[in-house]
This record gives C-alpha cells, sequence and structure tokens, in this order.
C-alpha cells in the first residue's frame, strides 16, 4: 500500500491486515518508531475531530505534525493551484494527510506528489480511516467482521461513512437492515454493488422489530438542513432516536456505533448500558490511524 | 430482380462505421475529428436497417481508426461495426468493444470533482455495461453514458 485514497482500492486482505497491526500497536505487541518523521495535516476544510485523532495518532508514534485547517490564511487564497500548493509541502514532510470539500482532491494529491497520502474525507466520496476504525470496532467487539447481522439507522443517503462501511463489509457476508426516512434511504449505486455481491439487505422505516437480532446498530445523524419541508423532519425525527428502552432484548454482543459527533440521536441514557460503543470507537480510530500511517511510511517495528 | 441500392456511395480503401445507434453519427463524427479531415467522408442519418430499424452510418475514405478512437465510438454507440474496406472489398469487419478505461475524454458532470477545478486529465472506467455506465476515477460517481459530455 502506498496511499490510503478509497475503500474501492483496499483489499479484503489489507483490511485484515490493518486490523492486526492495530490490534498489536493497541495491546503494545508491537513499538512503532517515527520519530525523526514528519506529518502535514492538510485541513482544506475543517474537522476538529479527524484532526486531533490523526494528530495524536501521528504523536503517539513519536512523529511530528504541522497542521493547516481552513483555506483563509493560505496560499489557496492567493490562487496558488492546489497541485502546486501539494507539491511544495510535499518537499518538506514524509506523509500527506489531507481533507478537502473537492471530491477526488485526496486521489489527485496522491498522483500529484512522491510520498505516501491518507484520504480524511474528500467532500461526499469517501472517508476510508473512519471506515477501517468502524471495521476495527466491529472486530473487537465481535471477534469477527465474518457473518454479522448490521442495522445502518438515520441519513443512510448522503452519510458517506455508512456507504464505506456497507461496502467494506460486504466482502465478510453480512445481512444489512437499512432502516432510515423514505427520501433518506441508501442510494441505488451502493445497493447495486450490494446486489451484485449477492449481499442480503433489508430496507426499513423503522428498526425496531429487528433490534433483537443485530450485532451491531450503526448510528448516523439526521440533520434538520436536509429536509425541505420543517414539517416532514418534525414527523420522522423520532423514529430514528435510540433510547436506553429501545435497546431492551437485544443480543449480548450487541453494540452501538456512531461516527461522531451526536446530536440528540442517541440518548443520554444509552452512554451508560454496555452497549454504547461510540466513545470506545473514537479511541479505536487512533489506533487504526497509527497502523495505517505505521504500513504506508513503512516504518520499523519493535 | 430488384436492384440492391446503396443510399451511400461505396468507398475504394477505407473504414465504415455500421450500425451506429439512430442521431448519434454527427457525435462519433466528432470524436474523429471529421471537419479538420481532408478525406471524403459520408455521414448516413435514420438509414433503414433490418436489424436496427434505424440506424447511422459513417464512411472515410482513406484511413483507419485508432484503437482508442474505436473504444470511444463504442462509448456513444455500443451498437457500432466497424468495417474496413481494401479496393471496395470488406476486407475485416467487427464489433468494438467498450474500453474498460477512458482517459481524457469524457467531463465529468459532477461541479465538486477534482476534474472540473484543477487542470487534471479525466479518467473513467467502465462500470455497466447494459446501458452502458462509467465511473469517475477521481469523484468515484458513477453515471450512464447518455448523461455525460464528451471532449475531443
Amino acid at each position: 500500500m502506498k496511499n490510503l485514497i478509497s475503500m474501492r482500492d483496499i483489499s479484503k486482505e489489507d483490511i485484515l491486515k490493518l486490523i492486526d497491526s492495530a490490534n498489536k500497536i493497541e495491546t503494545g505487541k508491537v513499538k512503532v518508531d517515527m520519530s525523526g518523521k514528519l506529518a502535514a495535516l492538510l485541513f482544506f476544510e475543517p474537522s476538529t475531530r479527524t484532526h486531533f485523532s490523526f494528530e495524536t495518532a501521528v504523536k503517539k508514534l513519536g512523529g511530528n505534525t504541522f497542521s493547516m485547517s481552513g483555506t483563509s490564511s493560505t496560499s489557496v487564497k492567493k490562487g496558488e493551484t492546489l497541485a502546486d500548493t501539494l507539491m511544495t509541502i510535499s518537499m518538506y514532510v514524509d506523509i500527506i494527510i489531507i481533507r478537502h470539500i473537492i471530491e477526488g482532491a485526496a486521489r489527485f494529491a496522491s498522483e500529484t506528489v512522491n510520498i505516501p497520502v491518507i484520504n480524511a474525507g474528500d467532500g461526499t466520496n469517501q472517508h476510508p480511516t473512519q471506515a477501517m476504525l468502524d471495521l476495527y470496532s466491529i472486530q473487537k467487539t465481535q471477534g469477527s467482521l465474518n457473518n454479522l447481522t448490521v442495522g445502518m439507522v438515520g441519513d443512510l443517503r448522503l452519510g458517506r461513512t455508512v456507504h464505506s462501511l456497507a461496502q467494506a463489509l460486504s466482502d465478510f457476508n453480512p445481512t444489512f437492515y437499512f432502516a432510515s426516512p423514505r427520501h433518506l434511504q441508501m442510494p441505488a449505486y451502493i445497493k447495486d454493488d450490494l446486489k451484485a455481491k449477492n449481499i442480503k439487505f433489508t430496507e426499513l422505516e423503522d428498526i425496531k422489530d429487528v433490534m433483537h437480532t443485530l450485532d451491531i446498530m450503526y448510528v448516523t445523524r439526521i440533520q434538520k438542513e436536509r429536509f425541505a419541508v420543517l414539517e416532514d423532519y418534525e414527523k420522522v425525527k423520532d423514529s430514528y432516536i435510540i433510547t436506553k428502552k429501545l435497546l431492551e432484548g437485544v443480543k449480548k454482543n450487541f453494540k452501538v456505533l456512531h461516527p461522531l459527533p451526536r446530536v440528540n440521536e442517541i440518548t443520554k441514557d444509552v452512554d451508560d448500558t454496555e452497549y454504547a460503543y461510540y466513545f470506545q470507537q473514537a479511541r479505536n480510530g487512533v489506533f487504526m490511524r497509527q497502523a495505517i500511517i505505521t504500513e504506508l511510511l513503512n516504518l520499523e517495528k519493535h | 430482380m430488384k436492384k440492391k441500392q446503396l443510399k451511400v456511395d461505396p468507398i475504394k480503401t477505407g473504414t465504415v462505421i455500421d450500425h451506429i445507434t439512430a442521431g448519434k453519427a454527427l457525435q462519433v463524427a466528432e470524436i474523429l475529428n471529421i471537419s479538420n479531415s481532408e478525406s471524403e467522408i459520408m455521414v448516413g442519418i435514420n438509414l433503414y436497417s433490418k436489424k436496427m430499424g434505424k440506424k447511422d452510418i459513417i464512411k472515410i475514405e482513406d484511413r483507419e481508426l485508432s484503437e482508442e478512437e474505436a473504444g470511444s465510438i463504442a462509448l456513444i454507440s455500443p451498437t457500432a461495426t466497424l468495417i474496413i474496406i481494401e479496393n471496395y472489398k470488406v476486407v475485416r469487419k467487427f464489433f468494438i468493444d467498450v474500453p474498460e478505461k477512458i482517459k481524457h475524454h469524457i467531463i465529468c458532470p459532477n461541479p465538486n470533482c477534482i476534474t472540473n477545478i484543477e487542470s487534471v486529465p479525466t479518467l473513467f472506467f467502465l462500470a455497466g455495461k447494459n446501458p452502458v455506465e462509467v465511473r469517475c476515477s477521481y469523484c468515484e460517481k458513477k453515471y450512464f453514458i447518455d448523461d455525460v459530455k464528451f471532449s475531443f
């Protein structure tokens, strides 16, 4: 692996290898040394959470970072092309981590520079490190990625995390339940990919009836601004709120995942149950990002 | 006996692109950049075809098509056949395969795609055959071939 741009480029073997590596880093079985190396965190589109997670990952490996957030104070504002900005920065650092509102920016970056590039989110397209940390969280809580029943709840149309996760899991024979308001359903191109791989999936408007069958429930936020008519939002918003009561009678191994930030879609009382896993999930993100950086930079392991 | 009448004159040596989807001949002509060509060219539109009902046809004197040109034609009209003529005789006749990879020629319809912002040639992959669908290698969005624009 030279870059991490899209889950489309990643094989099942790559996934399993990165999970194994993240696990070894987390448990201290391997120590990785990134000292003397520098990562550029280029967040043309600001994102505090992902930014901090990457920064933590680099620093825990012993490396250093420099950061950019937003485009207001940069050469971008002066009219420099993205290619020139990237090329110049690549002369200073060992790896580029890029988030950009423009779709395809990360792939373009990887073709422009001669150092490894990690996509930290490109518009509505890909966010592969999120998908990888989701897979790592699922592996850790379930002991395997194979043959799981996974419910996805919320805005499935525009949520790129659920798209990447559905695609990534499709190599592991899952059963999916997609619960969303009608106009925020999983897009046709994702469903086409799943059909082509003979993956079982059912679309519902309410997750309630299948709760007892789920191993994982992946919740995303339904944003008010996605609704043209506010009345429609008011009508559906409560059907997609996960409460402690909803979790009665779920399987023992059941876990709730969420990419965060959450607003009100998981109530506070869920946090204290054994099923809440979203904060550990965020923690897992650091280990997974450490594993990805280690792999791309071919860092020495001890 | 009824004499077989050709609506478009035969050529001596060159290429015939036959069975073009009716109405697509001008788009094919654009790919081949024939407005800048010195060759003799005949274009037939909405001609009767036993197989297709209606078809378009282009005959070009003294020109062989590159593989890339042939591939681009297949994108626009997957039914097209190429006929190579030498001395008024058909020497080769074949279907054209839609290429797996298309460089440069498709403009990505996604305004938020990097290829519409930085100067970078587009690259599309074949994503479906019937109807033809292509996927942008950058923004990864998938489009029906009828929904994209070309630049040649």
